[in-house]
């Protein structure tokens, strides 16, 4: 036993070196600023700074108050401002803004902006441009990389999904090369790097080019592999509604930087509590992955071995007694009660999750998945909008449906549109436009019906044919060609067969047997040949841009990090995924780290 | 070997015999040389102010081989001197500094201020401080103003010296606690000036016999003073003034003209000297002094470890003897060293004795150390032929030494072959092995580039196995920097042959190069040479510069570094004229979105331009919608969504058009219900309007909205329904659902009764269900038989699991019977 779970789990390379890494600078830049000084921070910084350091150690290190940035007029009476915030136009504009409004009342402070997780000329631009630039010295915080979990490095950057598929603005790929290469230095080199989609190729270029200007350091690397995958390359996965528990969790209650905050509701009391989520607490490690089905009564099984040793004290004589309180009672306290919130949030959930509405939710996009029934479908997603039931669940309905059946009727799509403004307000017609921009929800323009037709004539023709006549129209629009994906990748089991989600035999447990992830399915095809060959079909559905790079020749002994993968998702990537790598680990004896752009949860309108 | 004196031991080796032709010597000539073996200036004649007879500016190299040579056409010269960089300073008599480099190019000049100019110069001393070459200038009102380092000027004016009346007897400058200070001397009084006082001192134990000081001089580490008096002592001290170190009568009254310390680093013994003209005088601790004639005019140069004396024919080093070399060279010395040498040459004669003198330094263990002064004594030699002997000697010694470090010959084997090729006549830079040290390679290497010796240099980093990137890559940098200046060879044999140079080269920035070109004038060279460059970032910024904008925003999009995007676009922007601005984003797709998200923030009007332009009808509608929601005024706000509309119906784009066009409508009537009835409603969904309305029982208005808006039917039965349920009213539900057929069905009506607990009301519409949900709504009201009996008539086999599922096995145990028997010849579904 002991032999199979070391199989199970290689070490894992020790990630708290990049929190030290990242405190260590901070430290060096407060110090910059000698004196006592106000420190603002960016709304989305303050979880991830917390967990590199603490307010105790900012307070070392002469930060007198913490301040929110709410780009609103500021209080501070110190003479010392320091700005501690993600380069964004907007919140140089605000400081441009308070440093102009200083000078107006002829008072004298210094002000320094720390940009992280590096500056922008953009930002100084905007500094210039507000003739503040003399004014407020710039520096930067080269924090890449905040690990999340054991598993789990997130970049926890937001607006990169946005920026880079939406706007066109590829200003973070260079942030992603250089947090693989903050790795590679501190790991040691990858021997093999996969990656798919055009980002995912751009920021290995610019991974390239800083290995090229940088020394080279030759040491026991502690990943064997990358793999970078563009969220634009499944966007189907993210649609669907999450079913293990973590992704749950995620959906309910909004998992932010590896913790949740559990409502009174989850607490049964009036305050909510603050929850760490990740491999230390050992009741979620274990439930974490599973079906939501099947935690309900591990909880119960869990709650009845507590109850067990609990009992154990009967009896006890006063020497026994002291034992136990000293060494079991506070293992078993904390067992408690972190026990009795995840039943709580086990319970809110089975409230939410069985009910006939949620039910049908799945069963519609199963069928959406398999590409049956769809008038059906499309009948359940107009009373859905038209019953207000949730803005964003029929929009990511909208988008499945679209993904899937590459693109919609252009009735169907105007008529779904019209009821949806009805519904949310005209506001929406730029969430349309934006979701259009993405190629997440489509009309069907008339070349496209036309290639549908094509296909269909083809399967009479021969498979040549097709092929043919589908290079000659892709270059119309993007298509997801979701379909046939699913086909070549065996994505969708067949239907009728039951799926016992209790003893999971491949990655479709996470959508209840209903579906494997995209994403997942190609990174387990893509290792497992150890490049693309044979997936040349595949490649070209998903518009080309593979490669792979043999990049430091590989140890000669086989050892632990050999197994170790590192994934990066280009744009975000959901926990049902991260579940579902898990699993193929196990399966694969092979080990994942995940690197992610931010945790998301389809969040597409203005 | 000289050796002179008696008592302690100087030694002056002769340099070079230089190689200039000099009429007359030194005579008359303002001459500065460099230290550390650096460069000689002249200047004959400086004093002529006659146009026709303009005075000659010469530089040699420390052998005397011409550098460069040019006629002085500016302003009379007070005084030369060099940079650490082997620049040539030119201060002249009105403050001005001329700056040329070593081979007598013109690099800028500067001021030394306006109170220089109106005072004029008197006096001028350049000095090198760890902050780098400064200039201090006694003006004609007898004030001191100083710059510690001439390439980032700041000029310090000194406070005054109390009772100056005339110039001081002599001054000097000196750096102490990071300050640069002058000590002035006025008759027998003393001064030190620094930035906010003059502070009189006094030289402990100065003979009281004098009763003026004539001249001072600083050694090369600042920490030693010496003062010449008037009664001809010399007083050696440090230089803060708190120690005397000794004091010797020179005999001689007549003021000399130049005085210089020749001291050792971590030498014990004090030691200066003092020229007159034909007399050179060593002085030091004991009351002997060591006299020498000289033929000529010459010069002291003051260096780290001993002085030079340079005159019109010969170049000497005069140098306190190193201990190692006495050690080894005194005559019947017993040192281990001079024991190995003697070992050494006996055995080269094949003479036993040789085994004799090994034993002797073995027996009292010292053979290391001898191999250690042997290895000493070579790199203070000038001679080649005795470094190799010494250096043989020590190699001899070492074989008979286990485990002895090899690392100390090896380097001074190194350093000694480098110093012996930069010493060479035609090389001439005549250092010594401790200066070598203290330069260090990289400034040597430096120097040599500056005297465009590109092939020693590098031949010297490859020797010293120099990184690539300081060394050979740095010189060829240099070469190509200097090539690219030559006007008379074309771009293409420019470019190529610097790219056969450069090809294998780390760490070359070709951007560097170009940029040389392109101020030299040769744009064209420069973009060739850009070319190279294989980081495009590096391209972006010169070709800005040469405004060369459209290669420069394409290669800053190759680089795909969106921050160097950005650094083009935005200086495109205020470059260009806004259309040309525009047309050039119009052809570069990415640097367009990087530009739009930039006006999203800060210039909204722009973007508006932007989208007029591209005739992007669509866009613009959606940015009028965008702003319309940002608008509180409702005029305004329908005023926008007119613009948006107009530009959907100009993108062809009738179904936006259409809504919004519903939208402003809707807009109208909710202002005039929130007029007429004081009920909230602007802004809301059309769904949320009649929801609204709904609950406040204004059913007309909603009616009206339902007709003119084309609000499905289905989506009216939803609100009404939810509406009526909400309110309880289950006499209008009824009615209403009896209106006509349910476009929605008839469950919704039994659920939305139960949720509000009213299952007699739901019971009442369980019988008018579609037979496909009467299943579910028989559970829904909890009616388990009614379940049962549809699902078995349906014999529909999920069904019937279904309504299994909800019965409990303690109450409806014969349903379950009942069901389970259907179950079985139900059809599989």
């Amino acid at each position: 036993m002991a032999h199979t779970e070391w199989r199970d789990a290689p070490e894992l390379p020790d990630f708290s070196l990049l929190k030290r890494l990242a405190r260590d600078q901070l430290i060096f830049l407060l110090e910059q600023l000698p004196g006592k000084k106000d420190l603002f921070i960016d709304a989305d910084l303050m979880s991830p700074l917390d967990r590199i350091a603490n307010v105790t150690i900012l307070k070392q290190h002469e930060v007198d108050k913490l301040y929110k940035v709410e780009l609103k007029p500021i209080v501070s009476s110190s003479d010392q401002l320091c700005f501690l915030i993600r380069p964004r136009i907007q919140t140089v504009k605000w400081i441009s803004d308070l440093v102009n409004a200083d000078k107006v009342a002829g008072r004298f402070r210094r002000y320094k902006i720390i940009f992280t997780p590096q500056k922008f000329y953009a930002c100084e631009t905007v500094l210039e441009e507000q003739g503040v630039y003399g004014d407020v010295t710039t520096d930067e915080w080269n924090f890449y990389i905040l690990p999340l979990d054991d598993d789990i490095l997130s970049l926890e950057l937001p607006e990169f999904f946005r920026d880079n598929f939406l706007e066109g603005d590829q200003r973070w790929v260079t942030t992603a090369g250089s947090a693989l290469h903050l790795l590679q230095s501190v790991y040691g080199s990858f021997s093999k790097v996969y990656g798919i989609g055009r980002c995912a190729k751009m920021v290995y270029e610019s991974w390239r080019e800083l290995m090229e200007e940088g020394e080279q350091r030759t040491r026991q690397p502690e990943f064997a592999k990358v793999f970078l995958v563009d969220r634009d390359v499944d966007f189907v996965t993210p649609l669907c509604s999450q079913v293990v528990y973590e992704g749950l969790v995620d959906d309910l209650f909004r998992i932010k930087c590896g913790s949740v905050e559990f409502g009174p509701d989850v607490t049964s009391s009036d305050k909510s509590i603050k929850v760490m989520l990740n491999s230390q607490d050992k009741v979620f490690s274990e439930i974490r992955n599973e079906h939501f089905s099947n935690v309900f009564g591990f909880l119960s099984q869990k709650a009845k071995n507590l109850q067990t040793a609990y009992d154990k004290r009967r009896g006890m004589d006063i020497q026994q007694m002291k034992a136990f309180v000293s060494d079991e009672l506070k293992g078993l306290k904390q067992e408690h009660r972190l026990l009795s919130l995840h039943i709580g949030a086990s319970e809110s959930m089975m409230k939410k999750k069985t009910k006939q509405d949620f039910q049908e939710l799945l069963k519609t996009e199963h069928s959406l998945l398999e590409g049956f029934e769809i008038r059906e479908c499309i009948t359940y997603i107009e009373e859905h909008i038209n019953r207000q039931v949730s803005m964003i669940d029929s929009l990511r309905l909208l988008c499945l449906l679209s993904i899937t059946e590459n693109g919609l009727l252009s009735k169907d799509y105007r008529s779904l549109k019209a009821q949806y403004l009805q519904s949310y307000g005209i506001k929406h017609l730029l969430t349309f436009a934006n979701l259009r921009q993405l190629g997440l929800l489509e009309e069907q323009q008339a070349g496209e019906t036309l290639t549908v037709m094509e296909s269909k004539v083809g399967k009479l023709v021969n498979d040549k044919t097709v092929g043919k006549l589908t290079d000659a129209f892709s270059s119309l629009a993007k298509k997801s060609n979701f379909r046939a994906l699913s086909k070549r990748l065996a994505l969708v089991p067949k239907s009728g067969e039951e799926y016992d989600l209790r003893v999971p035999r491949d990655m479709a447990y996470v959508f209840s047997g209903a579906y494997i992830p995209l994403s997942c399915k190609l990174i387990e095809q893509v290792l497992e040949r150890d490049g693309w060959t044979g997936l040349e079909e595949v490649t070209r559905m998903l518009n080309g841009q593979e490669f792979a790079v043999t990049g430091a020749p590989n140890p000669r002994n086989k050892t632990d990090a050999q197994r170790i993968v590192l994934v990066m998702f280009l744009g975000g990537c959901t926990f049902s995924e991260i579940s579902a790598l898990r699993f193929l680990g196990k399966e694969r004896d092979t080990y994942y780290v995940k690197q992610i752009e931010y945790m998301v949860n389809i969040k597409l309108s203005i | 070997h000289h050796y002179i004196g008696a008592t302690w031991h100087v030694l002056k080796i002769e340099l070079y015999e230089m190689g200039w032709n000099l009429k007359d010597g030194l005579r008359e000539c303002l001459v500065a040389a460099a230290p550390y073996g650096g460069p000689i200036s002249l200047l004959k004649g400086h004093n002529r102010r006659s146009p026709s007879a303009r005075p000659q500016l010469e530089i040699y190299s420390s052998s005397g081989l011409p550098l460069a040579s040019f006629p002085w056409k500016s302003g009379v010269v007070k005084q030369l001197g060099w940079t650490v960089s082997d620049d040539l300073l030119c201060v002249q008599e009105d403050g001005t500094v001329l700056v040329y480099d070593l081979l007598g190019g013109f690099k800028r000049h500067f001021s030394m201020g306006n109170e220089v100019s109106q005072s004029q110069v008197l006096e001028t001393k350049i000095f090198h401080s760890p902050y780098g070459t400064g200039v201090a200038i006694l003006t004609g009102a007898l004030r001191f103003t100083l710059a510690t380092n001439i390439d980032d000027i700041k000029l310090r004016r000194l406070p005054e010296v109390p009772g100056l009346q005339g110039a001081p007897s002599c001054w000097a400058v000196l750096t102490q606690d990071r300050q640069s200070k002058v000590l002035v001397a006025n008759g027998s009084h003393l001064f030190i000036l620094d930035n906010t006082a003059c502070t009189p001192v006094t030289p402990p134990g100065l003979s009281p016999q004098a009763s003026s000081i004539v001249h001072m001089c600083v050694s090369f580490s600042y920490k030693y003073l010496a003062l010449l008096t008037d009664s001809g002592h010399v007083w050696m001290g440090t230089s803060n003034l708190k120690e005397k170190l000794s004091e010797v009568d020179t005999k001689i009254k007549t003021p000399p003209k130049q005085m210089a310390w020749c001291r050792r680093p971590k030498s014990q013994q004090p030691s200066a000297v003092v020229m007159w003209d034909g007399l050179l005088i060593v002085v030091g601790e004991c009351k002997e002094t060591i006299q020498y004639h000289l033929d000529d005019d010459s010069i002291l140069v003051p260096e780290l470890d001993g002085v030079r004396i340079i005159s019109g024919t010969h170049h000497e080093l005069l140098q306190e003897v190193p201990g190692a070399c006495e050690e080894i060279f005194k005559i019947a010395s017993m040192a281990p060293g001079a024991l190995l040498l003697e070992a050494h040459k006996e055995y080269e004669k094949e003479s036993q004795k040789a085994d004799e003198y090994l034993r002797e330094i073995k027996e009292q263990s010292l053979l290391s150390e001898a191999v250690r002064q042997c290895v000493e004594a070579a790199g203070h030699e000038h001679e080649p032929e005795t470094q190799k002997t010494l250096l043989r000697a020590a190699s001899f010694g070492k074989c008979f030494l286990s485990n002895f470090p090899p690392e100390q010959f090896v380097s001074m084997c190194r350093d000694l072959r480098v110093l012996n090729a930069v010493r060479d006549y035609t090389v001439g830079i005549p250092l010594t092995h401790t200066q070598f040290k203290q330069m260090t390679v990289q400034v040597l290497i430096d120097r040599l580039v500056y005297r465009k010796l590109y092939p020693l240099a590098i031949e010297i980093c490859r020797y010293l196995k120099t990184p690539e990137y300081q060394g050979v890559s740095r010189v060829l940098k240099h070469w190509a920097c200097y090539k690219v200046q030559q006007k008379e060879e074309s771009d293409e044999v420019i470019a190529k042959a610097v790219s056969v140079k450069l090809a294998d080269a780390a760490g070359i920035f070709y951007s560097e190069i170009a940029t040389k070109a392109y101020e030299s004038g040769r744009t064209e060279l420069a973009i060739k040479l850009l070319e190279f460059e294989p980081r495009s970032g590096e391209q972006v910024p010169l070709l800005l510069k040469m405004k060369k904008s459209p290669l420069a925003l394409s290669k800053a999009i190759e680089s795909g570094d969106t921050d160097l995007v950005y650094t083009v676009v935005m200086y495109l922007k205020n470059e260009l004229n806004r259309g040309d601005f525009f047309m050039m984003l119009r052809n570069q797709p990415v640097a367009l979105s990087l530009y739009k998200q930039f006006c999203k923030h800060q210039e909204q009007d722009t973007l508006k331009d932007l989208f007029n332009q591209d005739d992007d009808h669509e866009e613009l509608g959606n940015l009028y919608v965008k702003a319309s929601y940002k608008e509180q005024r409702l005029e305004a706000r329908i005023a926008l969504l007119q613009s948006a509309v107009d530009e959907y119906y100009k993108a062809k784009n009738e179904f936006s058009a259409k809504t919004t066009e519903d939208e402003m409508r809707l807009l109208r009537f909710q202002r005039k219900l929130e007029e007429e009835k004081g009920e909230l409603l602007v802004g809301f969904s059309l769904h949320d309007t009649m929801t609204t309305l709904l609950s406040v029982g204004l059913h007309k208005h909603a009616e009206q909205l339902y007709k003119d808006f084309r609000v499905p039917d289905k989506r009216f039965w939803w609100l009404k329904l939810k509406s009526l349920a909400e309110k309880e009213d289950w006499e209008e539900l009824e009615k209403f659902g009896k209106s006509k057929k349910s476009p929605i069905g008839y469950l919704p009506f039994v659920e939305v009764c139960i949720k509000h607990h009213n299952k007699y009301e739901a019971k009442k519409y369980v019988s008018k269900v579609t037979p496909e949900q009467k299943v579910k709504a028989h559970l829904a009201v909890g009616d388990m038989e009614g379940a049962a009996e549809a699902a078995i008539e349906r014999r529909n086999e999920s069904e019937i699991s279904t309504v299994l599922s909800r019965c409990s096995a303690t109450t409806d145990h014969l349903l379950m019977e009942r069901l389970n028997r259907a179950k079985a010849t139900a059809v599989k579904k």
